[in-house]
Order: C-alpha cells, then structure tokens, then sequence
C-alpha cells in the first residue's frame, strides 16, 4: 500500500473514484445490475465486431507501401476520431474545473495541489484513451484477423491520440479561462467542444456536397483534387498513418510524441488548474440582473404560465441550450444539400427528410425530459391548483412550441418547393418528437435540469426507446417521401416501440 | 380570545395512514383550528413530513381523510390546493428566474388577479428586505434568500392554511426572525400555520398547540402547560417533555 499523499496514493484514490463514477453511470446506481450490464456489454462487443467487418474488413489487405488514396482515407479517418476524441476530453476538463464535489476537501488538505491536479488530469487522459481504446478496438481486431497481427501497432496509435486529445483539450481550455474568465469559459468550452466533434464531419460533408452532390464524407477526401494536393507518402505527416499500417519506427515516434505532449501539457497546467478551479467555483455567485424591460404581471391563464416558465429558464441557460439545440448543427448538411438540390433541380427528399425527421425526435427528447422530468420546482408545482393532467398538457405543449419554433423554417423552405415533401416532413416531425416525448413521459423521474447530461443513466431502456423510436420515424418519413407502400412496415414497428415502452414503463 | 371549541376547523384529519416499506404515518387523528399555530414534533423518521406532504396533496395515502378548511382535499384537491400554500426545507426555486419573476409565475397558477397579485409581490418583497434583489436571477442567492423568496411564493395567493416543513432550517439569526415574523402576522390576521421544527425552543415560542408525534402517531397535543401536565414536570423545558413523551412512547 502506499503512502498517503503520494503520487501512487492519489492516483490510486483517482482511480477508485473513476471506476465507481463509470460504474453506477453504467449500472444507473443499482449494484445488481452489474451481470446484466456485463451481458450487454458481451453482446454489444460481438455486434460492434460484425459492424466493424463489414466496414473494414475490405481494407485489411492495406500495407505501409499503399498508395496516397489509403493514406488519405486513414489519415482522414484518424482525423475524424481525434476530433471527437478531442471534443469528448474539452468535456472532461470543462466538468474537472466546474465539479465542486472535493475541490473544497483537497483545496483546504496539505497535499499539492499541483500534485493533486497533475493526476486528475492524468485520470482524464487515462478516460479519454480508454474510451478511444475501446470504440476502435472492433475494427483493429477484425483487420488483425484478416490482415496480421501487424493491425494491432493501431492500438498504440489509438492510445497516442487519447493522449494529444487530452493535452489539446488541457491547453484550449486553460486558454478559453484566460480569454474569457470562468464566467464564459464552460458554455465557450461546451459549445467548441460540439463544433470541433461536428465540424469536421460536417465540412467534409459540405465538400462532398459542392463537389459531387452527395453527402458521404469520404466522396471529398478520395475526390481527385484532395489526392493530387497531398503530400509525398514519405512525409512526416503520414506517419500516424504508416504507424496504423504496421510501420514500427512510426508508431515508436507516434507513441512517444503523443505522451510526451502529454505529460508536457499536465507539467504546465497542472500548477494553474487549482486557481482555474477556484475561479469557476466563484462564478454560481455571480449576480445576474435581468432588464427591468416589464415592471407588470401580466394576466395568463396557469398553462401559459407554466408553458412561459418553459421557454424562458431555457432561453436563460445557454449551457442547457447547447446540449439540446447542437443537433441542429447536424441539420447544416442536410440544408445545404436542399439548397444544392433547388439549384440542380434534383430531389434528395428521400435522403433529407429523414435526417430532420430524426433530429426532431432526438432534439424534442431532450426537452422533454427538461420539462417533464428536470423540474426544479416539483412541489410547487404539485401543489398547485391545477389538476396533474393540465400540468402535463402545458409541458407537452412547451415542447411542441419549441420544436414548431426550430423545424418551421426547414419545412416553410421545404414547401417553397414541393408541398408534398413538406407534408410528410412536417408529419414526420410532428410523430416523432411525440413519440419522443410520451417516451420521457412514462419514463419521468423528478430530477434537477442540472443533470441533464445524465439522464440517460436513469434509464437506458428509455434512452434506446427514443432513439431507435426516432430512427423507425425517420425510416417511415423516407419511405412516405419515396410514395411507397411500404412505409407501412417500418411506422408498424414505430407504434410497437411505442407500445412496448409503455408496457414495460414503471407504474407510478 | 375564542376558546378553540369555537373556531373553524382548518384542517381535519381522520385515520390518515401512509406506508412505505413500513407504516410512516398510522391512522393519524388530527385537528386544527383556524388561526392557529400548530408546531409538529418528534423524532426523525416519525412521520411528520409524510403527513403534511399527504395535506399539501404530494402524496397520496393509503388510507384515512383530510379535510382542509371542510373541503375533502382527496376528492377535490384543486380546491383544496387553491386555499394551502405548502414550503418545503430545502428551497425549490427557479435559479434563471428572478423573485419578482417567480412571484408572477406562482400567482399565475394560483389564478390571482394580475394587478392584486403584483401589488402582494411588492409589499411581501419590501417586507422580507429583498427590494434589492428583485430583479436578480435567483442563482446567486444565499439559502436564507431562497426560503425567503420561497416564503413569498406561498404568501403571495393569500392562502388560509400555510404548512411548512422545517422552515428555520440553515436560515441565520436575522432571517429566521424575519421568517417567524412574517408567520406570527400570518396567524394574527387569522391565517392558520402547521409546521414540522426540530428547533423545540420555536415551537415552545411560537406554536399555539404542540402536536407530538412518534412511530406516525400522535402520542400528545397540546399546550405546553398541557404537555407538562401530562408528563408530570412542571416548569420543565419542551425539550425535557419531548424527551420524556418520546421515551413513554418507544417504552
């Protein structure tokens, strides 16, 4: 056992801490359910594994002497995965400076605090490969079974990654603080954090679009343009590429460049995270004036009320309205291709439609579960005299309100063009964000808005329910769009999620 | 004074029983009078807040009536809810909102007149000393602000009955004088109080009646000379007479 104080000893308290938060975040808090997540996880690796075959196992053949296009995809493909990478670790280091749990405990203890922060940055390092680990770990083993044990030299390459995404994240992060103070560092920081997880799917899908009509990613970096712009295969830049195909000297470079960014980026910051921290404990303090532009009350009946009440602590928490409306940045190709369309006078309706139809469903989940479930004030609501039944109608009715507001000038543009397509999307949206949102209401629980990033741990059969209720919506709407029969089967098995979920729903 | 035979009855509850993995509340008895202030004790777990949530309709009970102010608050509850105001001890407010902001909304759904309500909100804001605060979002506001803030919420629709669950709870010196103030007022301008504390000393100061309850029975009411009278100690303290009361109980 080590000595308290140590570095071994607080690593070790890091690390307790971290596998029992992944632990009750996996088993939503119930310690029996660690067989049944354990059986899911087996069953859930396997299909990961088929998955992973059928994207990947055509590509096993590929050899350090490929040819440019490879190392394009490859290093393409490792881009896209940094950026999410990266956007997962801003997360993780935006919650470290924000959580209150023991920064008080720690802050007021002997220990340094450079020392403290040194492994909790650490532990988010050591999260962030994990994850990355984990979610490439399919696609490694299926390419080592069919192209040699040279595959798994990807794993380091993986793990460097985790490493620069998290020493990325440490330095954006630090800057955002110094930029823009502790007040605005963790909206600025959760919004760049979807933007770069976004963004560079959506530009290569925006490229694809101009160059080809079409809205895969890899059109535009397999496009002749990008090859002929690429540099030598001999340059240094293809050397996490090289490393992934089983060059050995470049994984060694690739390895030890990745963790000694690291382990440079903890030495820097790791003095600073302290007053950071200490800096954004102040800002829950902080005084919030609202304009004295209405000095009145104003008349309205209990629903509107209650609907205002809805639309306006949303409006006034940017955090929460990042969390929700960042879908919509997804929605950015889909309207360009719709643009793109009128141009060419093509039709994409049947490839469009379903994107917004299930952005609607995703998007009116979660606020659902804000107004249903995240009220902050239940007794006072409960309390109230108003039957329970009108209480839920005026939630309902928020959500509505708010998805009308956000799908109305997609389907307005929509209509510009073909009625038709317009109607289907409009009856898209309207199904499944109720789906979604009868959803959350035989699934409510009575918890703060606060922790709406973990809902989804209160209940994962909800959380499936909603986004596969969703996709079988979007499935329908394509199908409406393409004037088929068939679109019968998959709004059949839509209805069905939505019977099951409520058979198998908690009665309150 | 009106002796007590006299007044209204404010709330009435007759064989109440709630139970969970075990009975928290019994086939409680209990009655109080309008313009009343009735202090609920006894020990943790007792079931003091089981029972005003099931008066304040956020529970449903298994079994037994209650009528607030003669109306049967399980049969109609939205009348019953028109005329109670209910405050928990942790503050539930709305952090984006400010107090003049959660004051409309709560007048709102109680249906108060627009102008009566506003002309309410202002004299209760300048009344608690948060004239200052108005129109500050309620996030940066210390926990005594938010009971205050809370408190106004349950004033603001005039309600006949006020239950309040440990309200003294965290509040400093000045606010939790300003809180009994604003409750004494209450009562004198014949509202009626019932509040669960485990502060003795303010329920010895404040309450009309003391209701003692353990194991979701009421094992004594009164006064406090009637409570000493029933355990035999005369000048002694509530807390003394609890202690005992409690102690013949788990006896």
């Amino acid at each position: 056992m080590s000595s308290p104080a140590t570095l071994s000893w607080l690593a070790g308290h890091e690390l307790r801490l971290g596998w029992r938060d992944w632990s009750a975040l996996m088993t939503a808090g119930r310690r029996h359910r660690v067989r049944t997540v354990g059986i899911a996880f087996a069953v859930f690796a396997v299909f990961m594994h088929f998955f992973a075959y059928w994207i990947v196992a055509g590509y096993a053949d590929a050899t350090v002497a490929s040819d440019t296009a490879t190392l394009v995809g490859v290093t393409g493909t490792l881009v896209l995965s940094w950026s999410l990478l990266l956007s997962q670790a801003m997360e993780a280091v935006t919650r470290a400076f924000y959580a209150r749990s023991d920064l008080d405990l720690i802050l007021s203890s002997p220990v340094s605090a450079r020392k403290v922060f040194a492994v909790r940055m650490g532990r988010i390092a050591g999260a962030s490969i994990m994850i990355a680990v984990l979610l490439a770990a399919p696609f490694i083993n299926v390419l080592a079974m069919r192209g040699g044990l040279r595959w798994l030299d990807a794993y380091g390459v993986v793990a460097a990654m985790g490493a620069v995404a998290t020493a990325a994240a440490l330095a954006l992060t630090v800057a955002l603080f110094r930029l823009v103070g502790a007040k605005r560092t963790r909206l600025i920081a959760q919004i760049v954090a979807a933007v770069i997880g976004a963004a560079f799917v959506i530009g290569l899908q925006v490229a694809a679009i101009f160059s080809s009509g079409s809205i895969s990613r890899f059109t535009a970096l397999q496009s002749e343009w990008m090859l002929a712009r690429a540099p030598d295969t001999t340059s240094v830049f293809w050397w996490p590429a090289r490393a992934v195909l089983g060059d050995g000297r470049a994984l060694v470079a690739v390895v030890a460049f990745g963790f000694a960014l690291l382990a440079l980026a903890i030495a820097i910051f790791s003095g600073r995270f302290g007053e950071h921290a200490l800096a954004a404990s102040g800002v829950s303090s902080t005084v919030v004036r609202q304009r004295r532009w209405r000095l009145s009350f104003r008349r309205r009946s209990p629903a509107r009320v209650l609907r205002q009440k809805e639309w306006t602590l949303l409006r006034r928490d940017p955090w929460l309205i990042s969390q929700t409306l960042m879908q919509i940045l997804y929605l950015l190709p889909p309207a360009l291709l719709l643009w793109v369309t009128f141009r060419k006078g093509g039709d994409a309706y049947i490839v469009l439609i379903p994107v917004i139809v299930m952005a609607a469903g995703q998007l009116a989940g979660g606020l659902a579960w804000l107004s249903i479930s995240g009220e902050d004030a239940p007794d006072l609501v409960a309390s109230a005299p108003i039957p329970a039944g009108r209480i839920l109608q005026a939630k309902i009715e928020a959500v509505i309100g708010m998805i009308a507001l956000v799908f109305a000038p997609i389907v307005t543009m929509l209509a510009l063009d073909s009625l038709f397509a317009a109607m289907v999307a409009a009856l898209g949206i309207l199904l499944a964000s109720a789906a979604a949102t009868l959803i959350q209401i035989f699934f409510r629980t009575q918890a703060k808005r606060s922790q709406f990033r973990r809902r989804q741990t209160s209940s994962r059969i909800a959380t499936f329910a909603e986004a596969f209720s969703s996709i079988a919506w979007a499935a329908t709407s394509a199908l409406a769009a393409a004037e088929t029969w068939y679109v019968i089967f998959p709004a059949l098995i839509a209805l069905g999620i939505l019977a099951g979920v409520r058979i198998i729903s908690p009665k309150s | 004074m009106h002796s007590r035979i006299e007044r209204p009855i404010a709330l009435a509850l007759r064989g109440l029983s709630k139970r969970f993995d075990r009975p928290a509340v019994d086939a409680l008895d209990l009655t109080v009078y309008g313009g009343e202030f009735y202090a609920l004790v006894g020990p943790n777990g007792a079931g003091k807040t089981t029972t005003l949530r099931m008066v304040a309709g956020l529970l449903r009970p298994d079994a037994g009536t209650i009528a607030i102010d003669g109306i049967d608050a399980l049969a109609d509850p939205v009348a019953a809810k028109q005329i109670t105001a209910w405050l928990s001890d942790e503050p539930m407010i709305y952090d984006k909102l400010t107090p003049f902001e959660y004051l409309e909304f709560v007048a709102g759904l109680w249906r108060i007149e627009a102008a009566v309500a506003e002309a309410r909100a202002r004299e209760l804001i300048d009344w608690l000393g948060m004239a200052a605060h108005a129109h500050e979002r309620c996030e940066g506001f210390s926990k005594g602000m938010r009971q205050k803030v809370e408190l106004a919420g349950a004033l603001v629709h005039d309600p006949k009955l006020i239950i309040l669950d440990e309200p003294l709870t965290g509040l400093d010196a000045g606010s939790a004088r300003q809180v009994k103030n604003v409750l004494r007022e209450r009562v004198a301008a014949g509202g009626t109080v019932i509040m669960t504390t485990h502060i003795l000393e303010v329920a010895e100061r404040m309450a009309d009646r003391i209701g003692v309850i353990a194991g979701g029975r009421l094992i004594a009411e009164g006064t406090l000379d009637e409570l000493r009278r029933q355990t035999g100690k005369g000048n002694s303290s509530l807390e003394d007479t609890f202690l005992v009361l409690v102690a013949e109980q788990a006896a």
